[in-house]
């Protein structure tokens, strides 16, 4: 629609939009996160929230304690080989449509930790994730333009054709196999549906 | 509290037991006292009794085997002339666990007083008397060392893996553990 | 219970055992966030190892640095100069008047004040984070000691900033206190809770303010007397009961002890060099030896046991939590009590799990 219509239009006290744009604006400001703080990154998440970078200035208004009730899961901190399971686990139980943030260079690749025997490099080797954060710990700001940048992802999001959100795409799934405690290790180690091998991504 | 004196206490009210002074070459100067795996149970409770009543630091630490190349002089006859000749001599220790403890004294405000206990060696002869029933400090700690060396402590209460999960089958802190290959980055030698 | 709980601290599990609403038998489960920072260090040089200490208390990484130097600072007989012991006193203490003000807003989040308090003691502690940042350039993980001195120097304006922060807080204890400590649903549920007795307290190890509410005297600043604490006049608040309100107003009690220290600091604190000049950073070779240094962090007793083998790495790297050793006694001081009271009691050990995983 010809956008000097609208404004026309919302002088005399008309609002014209699409389905589309209305539920995605409805979606987007309203995004509740899980508690879910692992490590330091947490401590930043946390005062994210508190007075001073107010989070609940752009919708993301009480953190919820339950998976069932929440859309968004903000993995702060590192994320270990004996709490993968644990996380892969929350990430099912929380209904769609449901979004990751990889706060920090932990959750991304494994960050400083990456030499450890005990440290999943990377979160993104077993759920999807949507937005990542570099830093160690990001500043609260990053996390707020990472939530910004989710909320323009959201807001991009068609109702219909290829681009639309994965929720109202019925073959994919939005559960995702839970790894074993192995002897040495997880298993499987990754999830290739998921995982992406940045190498092989480089080398093309 | 000094440490030659708490060792002539062990030494002359527990029969047979062989304590050792270990000396500490950096500027620290904590030197610590080597007692046997036999007697470490009656010798805590001895150092309990000297109101050493607070264990701060149970450290296990892994000592695989190695070559100790020592050079020797010594007088020889060589075509009739002494002369002084410089040998080396390489002798293998061989390899074994160790726990140490920092041990302080709360009421008197002393310390530390470093003791040490060693296992046999790494493979099969493992076992080190627990002091947990002596200091209750010592619970997560001594779990924690059996969970990442493999030490086992006899007479802990509740001994199983701590950080780990169960059915984790490795000894991670050793020196000579291997990590699984499980990212095609680190097969590929890529870091 | 565990380990995503919206109040168990970190990733931590307990494994509770039930009769009604009454605990029987309480098992801590932890390791989710074991990062094997021992065993990095053993790969790492002595210098690298230092901002992997930022994220073991990954809310006091100050302190973290400073038990850590003076580890290695014992194990290679470095000295440190006298401004540098004042610096290390300043953000020391600061570190610890923001980490009892946090444990207060937590400890109070999990009991039902779901964030008010939390908020008014992260007001405080962006402040300080502010001093944190303009002087080693991060918020949280500051990297700022070395062995033998500190990494860069604080200017006047530093010290005038931080003397203003120092003459606020008080206010803001006493506004903190008139909500908080003759709060009647606080004194409900946290006196008679979690009593730790005396003897369970020193042969357990637990230390910091949770053994002072038990009323043991032992304070590694007084014990130990490194740096330069035995130049300023503190005393070490002592608790008579042991249980959760104590725990809670040692904290408080701290504070005041600490803005003491702070002042005296800010007063007296002369001018000079940063570093030890013999000190080398990189490619530090200790000799063969061993070494413990220890430092009264805000948690308790924080220790390092370093063993050398004459190589620029570590040979073997310890790390004594005192999160870890106070949790000893969670079962002990949980047995008899409700459900709620266990998440009370936790919030009062004041447990960081990076610190209790390594």
């Amino acid at each position: 629609m010809d956008q000097d219509l609208k404004t026309e239009l919302s002088k005399h006290g008309i609002f014209a939009t699409s389905f589309e744009e209305l539920y995605n604006w409805g979606r987007k400001n309203s995004v509740w996160p899980l508690t879910f703080g692992l490590a330091c990154c947490a401590i930043e998440m946390i005062a994210t929230t508190m007075a001073r970078y107010d989070l609940a200035r752009f919708g993301a208004e009480v953190f919820r304690p339950s998976p069932r009730q929440a859309d968004l899961m903000i993995v702060s901190g590192t994320v270990t080989k004996k709490m993968a399971p644990q996380v892969v686990r929350l990430y099912n139980q929380m209904p769609e449509p449901k979004y990751v943030i990889a706060m920090g260079a932990c959750a991304i690749s494994g960050g400083p930790f990456r030499d450890g025997y005990n440290v999943l490099k990377g979160i993104d080797r077993f759920i999807p994730v949507d937005v990542h954060i570099p830093g160690c710990p990001p500043r609260p700001e990053a996390l707020i333009h990472a939530f910004m940048a989710l909320q323009e992802k959201i807001s991009a999001q068609q109702l219909t054709g290829e681009s639309r959100p994965r929720h109202l795409k019925q073959e994919l799934p939005s559960e995702f196999p839970v790894p074993e405690f192995g002897e040495h290790g997880l298993e499987p180690a990754q999830n290739d549906e998921v995982f992406r091998n940045p190498l092989k991504v480089l080398q093309g | 509290m000094i440490l030659e004196d708490v060792r002539a206490r062990l030494q002359a009210e527990i029969p047979g037991c062989q304590v050792d002074l270990v000396v500490n070459g950096s500027p620290s100067a904590q030197n610590s006292l080597l007692i046997d795996r036999q007697h470490g149970l009656e010798a805590a409770r001895l150092l309990r009794g000297l109101e050493l009543d607070y264990c701060s630091n149970v450290t296990a630490v892994d000592w695989p085997e190695r070559v100790q190349t020592d050079k020797i002089k010594s007088k020889q006859v060589v075509d009739g002339v002494e002369k002084e000749i410089e040998q080396t001599v390489k002798t293998t220790i061989p390899g074994y666990l160790e726990v140490v403890y920092h041990l302080f004294s709360m009421s008197k405000k002393e310390g530390p007083v470093v003791v040490r206990m060693r296992t046999g060696n790494r493979t099969d002869d493992v076992t080190l008397p627990s002091l947990t029933p002596v200091w209750r400090s010592a619970e997560f700690q001594e779990r924690e060392a059996f969970d990442l060396y493999g030490i086992v402590f006899d007479g802990h209460p509740d001994l199983r893996r701590i950080l780990m999960w169960e059915g984790f089958t490795d000894y991670p802190m050793r020196r000579d553990y291997v990590p699984p290959p499980d990212d095609d980055l680190e097969a590929l030698g890529e870091r | 219970m565990g380990p995503q709980h919206p109040s168990t601290h970190g990733v931590f599990r307990m494994d509770v055992r039930l009769d009604g609403e009454r605990v029987m038998r309480l098992k801590p489960v932890f390791g989710y966030l074991h990062r094997n920072h021992e065993k990095i260090a053993e790969t790492a040089s002595y210098l690298a190892a230092i901002p992997y200490t930022d994220r073991l208390d990954y809310l006091c990484s100050m302190t973290n640095n400073w038990g850590y130097a003076l580890a290695v600072e014992k194990l290679a007989g470095l000295t440190v100069p006298e401004r540098a012991e004042y610096i290390r006193v300043i953000v020391g203490e600061l570190t610890r008047l923001q980490n009892h003000a946090g444990m207060v807003g937590f400890l109070l989040q999990d009991m039902g004040a779901s964030g008010t308090p939390l908020m008014y003691a992260f007001r405080e502690r962006e402040r300080v984070l502010d001093l944190f940042e303009s002087l080693s350039g991060a918020r949280m993980m500051c990297n700022y000691m070395r062995f033998g001195g500190v990494r860069v120097d604080c200017s006047a304006e530093w010290l005038s900033e931080a003397a203003k922060l120092v003459a606020g807080f008080g206010s803001f204890l006493d506004e903190f206190e008139k909500l908080l400590t003759g709060n009647e649903i606080l004194m409900a549920r946290t006196q008679g809770v979690g009593v730790l007795p005396r003897e369970l307290a020193i042969n357990a190890g637990v230390t910091g303010p949770g053994l002072r509410a038990s009323g043991v005297n032992y304070d590694v600043r007084k014990v130990d007397r490194y740096g330069i604490y035995e130049r300023f006049e503190f005393r070490v608040p002592l608790g008579e009961h042991g249980d959760v309100f104590d725990r809670y107003m040692m904290r408080v009690l701290e504070m005041r002890e600490t803005l003491k220290i702070l002042e005296q600091a800010l007063r007296d604190i002369p001018a000079g060099p940063i570093m030890d000049p013999k000190a080398r950073l990189r490619g530090l070779r200790p000799k063969v030896g061993e070494a413990y240094g220890r430092i009264e962090s805000p948690k308790g007793e924080l220790g390092f046991y370093l063993i050398s083998d004459g190589t620029p790495n570590p040979y073997r790297y310890r790390v004594r939590p005192p999160s870890l050793i106070n949790l000893t006694v969670l079962e002990d001081m949980c047995l008899g009590h409700n459900i709620a009271d266990v998440v009370v009691i936790l919030g009062s050990i004041d447990i960081v799990m990076g610190e209790v995983d390594r």
